[in-house]
């Protein structure tokens, strides 16, 4: 039944890299390459902290149910704050004063994780911890409330009532927290949204070619703007379900890991369609722990199994230079600045 | 947004043609646009009535483009008044100019590669549900009304050029345009597709919709616009009726001189085989046959033109012969013209085809990107070609910059200094540059693609005078032009491609009868399929 466990964390670390790649990818669908998502990520999560831990100090009760869900829309509501505030701080640079992409997204990366570790810092001189964490158990909890039936089908296996596999499975499917599934939901509706509506028409063509769309009649520049914000915003909340749901509450500085650039890989590796990052997040995250579950190997060959979700983002990026595929290829204006009146 | 004027000015305007409305669908009145310190338009007047074609003529630089763009929103004037049937309005963003009927096809097509023709059509558009499925059949509907051919569900990046200007217009049409703007339209086309667009604009005109036309091509001027607005260096010269009019009274007002329209054709002499291509067959990176079995011989003291629709392998044989395109089978020999040996010049790279001795030259069709370097310039550009020459630690500017300044004045090159990036430099002087030092390097051979690609007319007299030069000068020229006059004009032979196959090589010296029929020739076997290859070389000993 290793398996099943198996699939359990890889589907729980694929979450965060789905929130952060459907994030980026409306955002490259612009034609902003935004290099600052694990930054943006990694203020998601402080923000979430941020709002968590101040809404602990209040000393509410949380056995009643309504101030469990106060709990989880107020750091639904700082997280998003944050990393809004990170798509605001790179349009206002890239598409209002036309910084260049790569400079611009890379600085707030930096930024993002300093900023982080500051208020992580501050947060741990303040809970006046013995070690050097912020533990938010009671907030985390409410973040990672699933389904009831769930508790109840594996008690009912381990009581011998029904085959272990079918409790296996039911875990497997639904013992997840709800965003989780809301990641799942919200890249099947950017998908949708990109490849079967209007707006997507358009937000795919400002992507393609600015002064086309510019000519068309498209405010160019609005679509810039809220297609980064939301997609810096979808970004965050992979920081919020990484420190709120995985990593149980507990906030350490630098904690977040790889996850940031791992999502940037992953947009490549889904060839900018929503829908193939989820199948590509389960698959990056079970790479990424694969490591754990084969026994005897040695620390070396530990970091070689961390590598290979970039390793097949190469050879996704091979097989696709080597296809030519129009459709397969990212927006052609990726990673240009757009102004009009330029001659 | 809009405010009623005294509709006296447009009355007064009336007088210019009969039998049309007194008031023009849309009045240009003292338009004025300054990018920097460069002043594009100044004091612009224009009128076009319904069910009207007007042509804009001016030479490159001369602001057409900057005055149409600003009736499309995408610049906004810093000065004057713009009138629609009478009415004075502000158009900020093109989204404005489609409100006031108002589209543009744009010289570069404004399409999205990846998007369908419907889904380039409907772009931008905002009208209730979105359902491709509908727009398709509305496509289809336009496609039937003007006799368009067009498959809405084909991707742009299949298309054909004249596939995807359809799709610009049927763009413009869909949203319900009254007021067409069509800039350089003909710049890509082939003869009977230029034939084809001007019949579906006169269908347009007999439907009252107006038709302002932008382009430098005199032919196309007197054959199928009613009036014509002349535009001279930013400035509006004036507006004649194009029956009223010659061809040699609106070059003078363009250039503001009499131009000598002519080529001087000078007979070959001394010519003798200096590159001999046999049987080349190369494939482009997709596997698809780009050139198949073209063969030909370029002589000393000749030009050879080639002709053929855009795309048709000129592009590969030029570079073969230059040593930039992998060839699959075939010779390309060399002839020395000293001592007559011979050099094969296949799958060699140009630093190896110098090495033996060949001074071959290229204008290659994409100056900046293969031609120039952008950011650098002209003394830096001249240096590209001479850099290995020198030796020591430290370059010698000197004599690039002796070259700059002999390029800049001989050919009057409109720039601020030697030092300028070239890439700020308008087209014309562009492609003056790179055939200035092309030149400079005294070749044997001379390859030049759309060497006047965009260029006024006397820029292009200017480079068609160089090429004679160099003809003159024994050189072997090979001159691939898009314009069928200018290559019956100036080419002492012409080879056809078709598919990347020779379809025929014909002599424009022929007789005045036969050089009437010409154009239509060289038309037809520009689209036609090469039934059996060896008939051309019987032809082409006959020419």
């Amino acid at each position: 039944m290793i398996i099943f466990a198996f699939i359990r964390r890889a589907c729980m670390q694929g979450v965060p890299l789905l929130y952060g790649s459907t994030g980026e990818i409306i955002t490259e669908k612009s034609g902003h390459l935004n290099l600052g998502i694990p930054g943006i990520m990694y203020m998601g999560a402080i923000g979430g902290i941020i709002g968590g831990f101040f809404f602990e100090q209040t000393g509410a009760d949380f056995s009643l149910w309504y101030i469990k869900l106060l709990a989880v829309l107020i750091a639904l509501t700082t997280s998003l704050l944050f990393s809004c505030l990170m798509g605001l701080i790179y349009c206002f640079l890239t598409v209002t004063l036309r910084a260049n992409q790569n400079v611009t997204g890379l600085a707030l990366t930096t930024f993002g994780v300093g900023v982080g570790n500051f208020f992580g810092g501050s947060l741990i001189k303040i809970s006046k911890a013995d070690v050097p964490t912020v533990t938010l158990t009671k907030t985390s909890s409410c973040f990672a409330t699933h389904l009831p039936f769930v508790d109840k089908v594996s008690q009912l296996a381990e009581e011998g009532r029904c085959p272990m596999v079918v409790s296996e499975i039911c875990s497997t499917l639904f013992s997840y927290s709800f965003l989780a599934y809301l990641s799942i939901i919200i890249a099947l509706i950017a998908s949708h949204i990109l490849m079967k509506t209007r707006v997507g028409l358009t937000l795919r063509a400002v992507g393609e070619n600015p002064a086309t769309a510019d000519a068309a009649g498209i405010n160019v520049n609005r679509y810039k703007y809220i297609s980064t914000c939301i997609g810096s915003m979808i970004a965050g909340l992979g920081g919020l379900y990484y420190i709120m749901d995985y990593a149980t509450g507990v906030w350490s500085n630098n904690g977040f890991g790889d996850r940031g650039w791992l999502s940037v890989a992953l947009v490549i590796f889904s060839l900018w369609n929503p829908s193939l990052a989820i199948i590509g997040s389960f698959l990056f995250g079970g790479l990424y722990i694969v490591h754990n579950y084969i026994p005897n190997l040695t620390m070396q060959a530990q970091e070689l199994f961390k590598m290979s979700p970039y390793i097949m983002t190469l050879l996704v990026l091979i097989f696709v230079s080597i296809k030519q595929k129009k459709e397969a290829l990212p927006p052609a204006h990726l990673g240009q600045n757009y102004f009009r009146e330029e001659r | 947004m809009s405010e009623p004027t005294a509709a006296s000015v447009s009355e007064t305007q009336a007088s210019v043609t009969d039998n049309t409305p007194v008031i023009p669908a849309i009045e240009l009145r003292n338009i004025t646009k300054t990018f920097g310190d460069v002043v594009a338009n100044s004091g612009i007047n224009l009128s076009v009535y319904r069910g009207e074609i007007l042509s804009i003529l001016g030479e490159n630089g001369s602001g057409k483009t900057t005055l149409m763009n600003m009736i499309s929103g995408i610049y906004y004037p810093d000065n004057g008044h713009i009138l629609i049937n009478g009415e004075e309005v502000m158009i900020r963003s093109p989204k404005d100019a489609f409100r006031y009927r108002i589209g543009m096809i744009h010289q570069h097509f404004k399409l999205i590669d990846v998007f369908t023709a419907t889904e380039n059509i409907v772009l931008g558009l905002n009208d209730g549900k979105y359902d491709l499925d509908a727009y398709e059949k509305r496509v289809r509907e336009i496609c039937d009304r003007y006799g368009f051919l067009l498959d809405p569900r084909k991707k742009i990046y299949d298309m054909s050029v004249s596939e995807k200007q359809t799709v610009e217009i049927i763009k413009v049409l869909f949203r319900g345009a009254d007021i067409l703007i069509l800039d350089e339209p003909t710049a890509v086309l082939t003869p009977q597709e230029t034939t084809r667009l001007f019949d579906v604009l006169r269908n347009m005109k007999k439907d009252g919709k107006s038709i302002i036309i932008i382009t430098h091509k005199l032919h196309e001027v007197l054959s199928l616009s009613d009036r014509v607005s002349v535009l001279c260096k930013g400035r509006y010269i004036g507006t004649v009726k194009t029956a009223e009019t010659n061809e040699s009274q609106l070059t003078e007002m363009m250039v503001g001189e009499k131009v000598d329209l002519n080529i001087h054709r000078s007979e070959p002499v001394n010519t003798e085989v200096r590159l001999k291509v046999e049987g080349l067959n190369c494939k482009n990176p997709d596997g698809i046959p780009v050139l198949k079995d073209v063969s030909f011989e370029a002589k000393c003291g000749e030009i050879l033109g080639i002709a053929g629709i855009a795309g048709s392998g000129q592009r590969e044989l030029l570079e073969a012969i230059a040593g930039l395109q992998k060839l699959d089978s075939g010779a390309i020999t060399y002839i020395h013209p000293d001592d007559g040996g011979t050099e094969d010049l296949r799958n060699k790279s140009p630093k190896q085809i110098r090495e033996l001795g060949v001074r071959l030259s290229f204008v290659p069709e994409d100056r900046l990107g293969m031609g120039l370097v952008g950011n650098m310039g002209i003394i830096d550009n001249m240096m590209l070609r001479s850099y290995r020459k020198g030796h020591g630690l430290f370059l010698n500017r000197s004599t690039p910059s002796s070259l700059a300044e002999q390029i800049i004045s001989e050919l009057q090159v409109v720039t601020p200094n030697a030092k300028t990036p070239v890439r700020r430099l308008s087209g014309g002087n562009v492609q003056k540059v790179l055939v200035g030092r092309e030149i400079a390097a005294a070749p044997t051979v001379l390859m030049a693609a759309y060497p006047v690609r965009g260029l006024d007319i006397n820029s292009s007299y200017l480079i068609y005078n160089l090429l004679n030069e160099q003809k003159e000068k024994g050189v072997s020229v090979i001159f691939v032009g898009e314009d069928l006059d200018v290559l019956i004009e100036l080419c002492d032979r012409i080879m056809v491609l078709s598919s990347g196959q020779v379809s025929g090589i014909v002599d424009p010296k022929a007789t005045p009868t036969r050089a009437n029929t010409m154009k239509e020739e060289i038309g037809l076997l520009m689209t036609s399929k090469v039934a059996n290859p060896s008939e051309n070389h019987k032809e082409e000993q006959h020419g």
